[in-house]
Formats: structure tokens, sequence, C-alpha cells
């Protein structure tokens, strides 16, 4: 944590985020980071009842309640904490909001939507379109023997697609042991920035496939009710 | 520190709850009753509240206003499809709901805050002291709207509201305090107006709201209201009275509606009796019938349940206990359904009417700084998001988000020289912007540059009562920007502040008023059972002992006419100790028939 000056009895903070003087709550800094706020390294796998632990301890920290009696400005800065160890939390907790705040730390890249579907599954989503249109088209009285085929048809590629789906998050899982294995070995090395450099692509096009995949499932669902 | 009370502020009824020594407790009134409906008449001597005014209802209908917080935070056309059940006319200004009340207008806020009132005063009373402090209890499915609507109830009647709280979470606060409980719960809340499901993870004094939903639009009254259309139409049948047209008649139906519900809870077969300008309507009602006409109203709040089940990332087996809240649970169908839905039988050991007002006063607690060991993580209950192009709503805090919270975005311009950008601000599910709910509207200042050049952050932060604060800060110059939100369906701060006025102006007033509007009531009652009782005995008791108490009663009539509560007083006082004598007569007669009639019935075996 950078070390500065309590907002208040203007004392050097030495205390977590407290201050140590007059025990007021100090702003989070601004360039605190997820990770930081947790005090964990940037490592994919978390133990999610340490990280409980730590939120709730820090919950006690910072929530509102607790400034109930206190004066505006410690109010405000106890809102502004709570909001942000909030979203913290709620982004380390998600597996999947994990690595993408990741990446969009290491990387500085933002989320890319990806448009067209992932070059393996080029045809078998353009089909799927298709009759999803077809489907659409049908009324519900006449040609219900079609739209019955039609719609089991959906539900077979619907769990088609949810199982490509669960195999990209086995390939995830596996890349957040290696990222982790990297950063906890030798961070620094120029060599070992490269391979992160790939790595964080790497993962960042899995997860745009992934996206782009679940978007297809939830359409799929929407569609055949 | 001055004390903080908790209250549930409720669409059928209303309690005020402190904690005593670690205990919270509900306020009684001077008969150990803690109800207080949330009923308002307006009469000619000014304001009556609670229980006076549910006896004002079926007499003069257009000037009592009841279920009001339906209509909290809402427009005209939120509650067209309920208007014909209402004695009175409504009207919408500025987006919010007006109740014409004779010559004067309401908004629900300023109704709602009469309700607070007669609450802060009851514990003023009891408790001895000032009381300026509040926290109040919401269903967690309420909007923005709903919400501020309530805050601004509280300031019009005086309070400082220190927390919006949900009632779901208030009744597991209360739950969870008083059973020692960990793990995951279900709070199942289906009270008078509506309904709310909330799953909740209690570990180490934690209370953390997994998720919530609910129907801010689903609860007792509308049960009542299918067993009134039943009555209504019954009773054009048979006794070709139209109920439709006397408002009234209308609400003594729809209260022997209500007596005949909860009956049912405890008994099988029940009869309403309804008397009418030209004789008495009766119907035996079954529990079954009952059941049969509310049973897709009860199933609809199964399937909130589910979502929030969804959203929580929960089976129904992985809940370890669910608590039931809210007088509706009562019901033996509800009950089975819920057990149905979650695979246990539902804990009710709580009285449900008075475990939210219970939480309510813990939170206060809380709040003041009594308890460090509780700590509530409550969750918003809906998307909130911003129309963008096309009709659109954009999603900026996902529903079930624990708050506080706050999501940043980026603003621009899309002309040359452009200077203000609209933005429209929304609460809801739906993919567009007219399926979700307006909030606010307000217009944000772009510095005349080139189109994209400007650039504008605006922070949408939703605070512990789950209400929405906006800021702006130019990034170019790191400028703050003031907001000015214009509600879509709130109170502007001018008004709330007028109505703070208004209602300052007549508080002695009322005070005085309504000392002398209660005694006369009960005055009133007085001699009416005292005529009953003498008509029922004049052979009991002697004929000198009878003129006696019909002059005491004939002096109370005029007392009573006096604007001197304590001279009132007096008159009843009087009448009380002259009738002493007689009540024990009653008292002797009512045991021995009681008796003959046993004797009768035994004889008849």
């Amino acid at each position: 944590m950078a070390r500065s000056m309590c907002w208040h009895c203007q004392s050097e903070v030495t205390g977590e985020y407290l201050c140590g003087q007059c025990v007021k709550v100090q702003p989070l800094s601004k360039d605190l980071d997820y990770f930081a706020c947790f005090q964990l390294p940037r490592l994919l796998n978390i133990d999610a009842q340490e990280l409980e632990r730590t939120y709730y301890e820090l919950s006690r920290t910072f929530h509102p309640d607790f400034y109930s009696t206190k004066d505006e400005s410690e109010k405000t800065i106890s809102l502004g904490n709570s909001a942000f160890l909030n979203s913290a939390y709620r982004t380390l907790k998600d597996p999947i909001q994990r690595v993408e705040y990741l990446i969009r730390l290491e990387a500085g890249a933002v989320k890319d939507i990806r448009s067209n579907p992932p070059a393996d599954l080029f045809e078998e989503i353009l089909e799927l379109q298709e009759d999803m249109e077809t489907f659409r088209g049908l009324s519900s009285e006449k040609s219900s023997t079609e739209r019955t085929e039609l719609r089991q048809k959906l539900q077979r590629e619907r769990e088609h697609l949810e199982d490509r789906q669960e195999e990209m998050e086995k390939v995830l899982q596996e890349k957040y042991h290696e990222w982790d294995q990297l950063q906890t070995a030798n961070p620094d090395s120029s060599e070992a920035r490269d391979q992160k450099n790939i790595m964080l692509r790497n993962m960042q096009e899995i997860l745009s496939n992934r996206t782009y995949v679940c978007n297809m499932v939830n359409e799929l669902l929407e569609t055949t009710g | 520190m001055s004390r903080i009370v908790g209250i549930d502020l409720g669409t059928t009824n209303s309690l005020i709850a402190y904690m005593d020594k670690g205990t919270p407790r509900v306020i009684p009134d001077h008969h150990g009753v803690a109800k207080v409906p949330s009923i308002v008449g307006m009469t000619d001597n000014g304001l009556i509240v609670g229980d006076p005014a549910k006896a004002h209802l079926t007499r003069d209908s257009s000037r009592t206003i009841y279920s009001v917080k339906r209509f909290m935070g809402k427009g005209l056309a939120d509650v067209s499809e309920e208007l014909k059940y209402f004695p009175y006319s409504l009207h919408e200004k500025n987006g919010v709901i007006r109740i014409e009340i004779g010559e004067k207008t309401y908004s629900p806020p300023q109704v709602s805050a009469m309700i607070l009132k007669e609450l802060k005063r009851r514990a003023e009373e009891f408790l001895k002291e000032d009381i300026s402090k509040a926290v109040i209890t919401v269903p967690a499915y309420f909007n923005d709207s709903q919400r501020q609507a309530t805050k601004d109830a509280g300031m019009i009647a005086g309070l400082e509201v220190l927390r919006i709280i949900n009632e779901p979470t208030a009744a597991a606060l209360a739950y969870g305090l008083q059973k020692k409980t960990q793990g995951i719960i279900a709070i199942y809340d289906l009270g008078g107006g509506t309904f709310d499901i909330s799953i909740l993870k209690l570990k180490d004094g934690i209370f953390e709201v997994l998720a919530t939903n609910g129907d801010t639009h689903l609860g007792g009254d509308d049960f009542d209201q299918r067993l009134l259309d039943v009555l209504v139409q019954e009773i054009a049948e048979r006794h070709e009275v139209q109920v439709h047209d006397q408002p009234d008649l209308m609400q003594a139906v729809r209260l022997a509606a209500e007596g005949a519900k909860v009956r049912l809870s405890d008994e099988m077969e029940t009869t309403v009796v309804v008397e009418l300008p030209n004789g008495k309507y009766e119907k035996t009602l079954t529990r079954d019938a009952m059941e049969a006409l509310v049973m897709d109203l009860v199933e609809r709040t199964l399937a909130p349940c589910r979502f929030a089940l969804k959203d929580a990332g929960l089976q129904a087996g992985q809940i370890d206990e669910v608590v039931l809240v809210g007088g509706s649970t009562r019901m033996p169908l509800v009950r089975n359904k819920v057990e149905g839905l979650f695979g246990k039988q539902p804990h009710s050991e709580l009285n449900p009417d008075e475990v939210v007002a219970l939480g309510a006063a813990v939170q206060a607690d809380i709040l003041g700084g009594h308890n460090k060991e509780i700590l509530l993580l409550d969750v918003t209950p809906l998307s909130l998001g911003i129309e963008t192009m096309g009709g659109v709503m954009s999603a900026l805090i996902r529903r079930n988000t624990t708050i506080p919270t706050s999501a940043k975005e980026m603003f621009t311009t899309y002309a040359d020289g452009q200077t203000s950008v609209d933005i429209h601000i929304l609460q809801g599910e739906r993919e567009l912007v007219k399926d979700n709910r307006s909030l606010a509207r307000f217009q944000l200042k772009m510095p005349p540059l080139p189109a994209g050049v400007p650039r504008v952050e605006v922070t949408f932060l939703i605070d512990a009562n789950g209400i929405l604060h906006v800021t702006a800060r130019d990034i170019r110059t790191s400028e703050a920007q003031s907001v000015q939100v214009k509600p879509s369906h709130g109170l502007t701060d001018d008004e709330v502040e007028g109505m703070i006025r208004d209602s300052f102006q007549f508080a002695e007033e009322d005070i005085k008023i309504r000392q002398v509007i209660e005694a006369r009531t009960e005055a009133n009652a007085i001699i009416v059972a005292t005529d009953k009782a003498l008509a029922r005995a004049s052979d009991l008791i002697s004929a000198k002992e009878k003129a006696g108490i019909q002059r005491v009663i004939q002096q109370l009539g005029e007392t009573q006419k006096g604007e001197d509560h304590r001279v009132i007083r007096a008159g009843i006082a009087e009448v009380e100790k002259e009738t002493h004598h007689l009540a024990e007569v009653l008292m002797d007669a009512t045991l021995k028939e009681a008796l003959e009639s046993k004797k009768v019935s035994e004889f008849v075996k």
C-alpha cells in the first residue's frame, strides 16, 4: 500500500486502511487494483473460502453501516471504498470475470466482442442460424411436425454448443495453472514477459470464443423457449 | 447519539420497534396492540390514522386512504387496472400520483408521512423521548423511485431516514439473531401488497444476500379482491344491490372478504355476512373454495423463487432453512406451495407481522454503533442501465449486485460543437427501453469541441439504501460537473421541502385535534355499547339505576361535542363508574345463558 498523508490529521498513514493517529478511515488509492485490494498476487487460481474471509473482514472495515454516526467526509470515503471492495469481490469471485480482469490489467486490452463465429465452428453456426430463421418463420398452428422436428434439432445443437463451452472452460482452467506457474517462477525476465503476453493473447482468444458460444446458446434458448 | 427506531411501513399494517438492551421489541399502544392499520382518514375535524381510520372506512370511504404504499413512486398509468377498486379519485402531476380528498390533494409520500407520524408519536409517548431518526423497511423488489418516495415520506414526517432496508433482509436479521442460524436461508415474504423472496448466506455475523426477486404488486390485497369480486357479483344477483355504486358499502364488503380470508386460515368453513340497505347477505365459504379463487396468485410467487435460486447459483435442496414472513403466509395454501418448492417445512415461529419491524430495530442498533457483530450485505434487486441508440437499454449495474456499488461510463458528442448529451436512466431486466422502468433523466453539459473530443465520465453509484446517485467529471479538465437529475416518478427537492413545511405548520393543531377525536371516538363507542346493554338488561336492574345511567350517557352525548378532550375523558370515566354494576349483572346473565344453552344441547342429545 502506498504511504500517504491522512486527509484528516495530516500525519503519515502507517496503518493499512485506518490512520494510526486519528483512526479515521482512509480512501483507497486510485492505483489500487482488485488483486492488491485483497492483498493477492496476480494469480488465476484463488481459494474461494479465503477470498470470502478477506471480503467479510474488509467489509467490516469499510461498510457504510459502521460510519452512520461519523461525519460526511468519512461517510463518503466509506461509501467509495465499499463500492470498490464489492466490485473487486464480485470480479475475483467469478473465474471468467477474474481472467478478463487480469487480461485487462496485464495487457490493457479491452474486451473485444467477436462478431464472427470461431473458425472451427463456422459452418455449424451458419447452418444453425438458418435453422433458427426457418423455425421463427414457422407458425405454431401449421406445420407442427416440421416445427417439432426442427425444435429438437435446435435443442440438440444447443447441447452440443454447451459441451463446447464446457471444453473451452476446461482448457482455460489449464491455462490458469500455466499462468500461475509462470507468474510464481520468474515474473521479471524478458523471456517470461514474452511468454506471458502470448499466454494472455491465448486466453483472450478462448474467452472471446466462449462468449460467442455463450450468446449463441442464449439465443437458442430464447428461440426454442 | 439519539435513539434510532425501526419502522415497518406496510401496505396494510405498520409497526414501530426499538432495541431494548439487545432485544428488539415492537411498541404497542395503550391496549397492547402493536399493529397500526396503514389507513388515513380526513374528517371534518382533522386527520385520523390507524384503527379509528379503519372504522371510518365504511362510513366515509371517499375521504379514507388505504394501501397507499401501492402508489409510492408510481405514475397513474402504473395503477390503472386497480383504480376501480379505490373509492377516491387520483390524478398525476409531474409523474407523481396525487390523491384527491375533497378540495385537497396529497402525494403518496405525504399520506405515508401521516402514518409515520402516528408511529413516531406512539414511540415518543412510550419511550418518553423525542424520536427523530429511523430505519424504514421497503419491499426488496422496490425500485429506486419507490425507495426515494419512502425516504421522502420519512422527511415529511420529520424523521431523518438513516437507512432504507429491505423487508426480507430485516426479517433475516431478526430471525438470525434469535436463532443463531448459520447457512443458507430463504425468506419468503408475502405481505398485503407485495411479494419478495430473498436468499441469504449467514456466516459469522455476516448476512450476505445472494439474490432477491419478487413482485411489488402481489399480496393479500389481491386475494381479498378475488373474493370481493365474487361477493359483489352475488350481491347484485341475489339482492339487486350494485355495490360498485356505493363506495362505503364497497369497503364494508372488502373488509368482510378480508375477514373471511383470515378466518379460513384456521377454519375449514366460514360465513360472510354483509348488511345491505335492503337486507342481509350471507354466504358460506369453504377453505377449498377460497384456495381455488387465489391458486394462480399463490403460484405466481413460485417463479420469482426459482429466478432467485438461479441467480444465487443454488438448487432448492441447498437451502438450509425457509422462513415465512408477512400476514399472507398464514394461509395453509401458501405454506404448502412453499414447502413443495423447497422440499422442506418452512419456519414460522416468529410472528410474521412483527418480524420485519424487529429486524429494522436491529439494523437501527447497528447504525447507532451499538452492534459491531452483525453486518448486512444487501443487493440491488433490479439491473440499472441507460438508454442507447434504437431504444435499447444498456445495463451498467446488474441485478443482485452487492451494494454499495458503482459503475462508470464515458460519454462524448456526436456532432461538432454539441454542448449537451441527454441521458435517460432505467431500471429493469428487459431489452427494450419501453419495457423497463424509467427512473430519471439528466442533461450532461459538454464543452463545445469537435465531435468525439469531449470526454465526460459519469459515475452511477447505488448506496446502501439501494438509491442511485449520479456524479459527472470532465476527464480533460478533471472538473466535477453538478448533475440535476429529474426523477420520472418522484417529487423534486422543492416539493418535498414544501410538504415538510406544511406538515410542521399543522403538527401542533393535529395533536389537539387528534386528542379530541380519539376521546370522541371512544365516547361514541361507549354510548352505543351502553345503549345496547341497557336494552338487554332493562329488567335486570332497578329503574333508579337505569335512570342514572341514562342521565350520564346523555351528558356524555353532550360533552363529546365539545373541543376539550379532558372534559370528554371525564365524561367517559363517569359513565364507566355508573355502569360498573350493570356490567357485572350482564356478565352473570351471559354466563347463565351459556350454561343453560349447554343444558339444552345436552338434553337434545
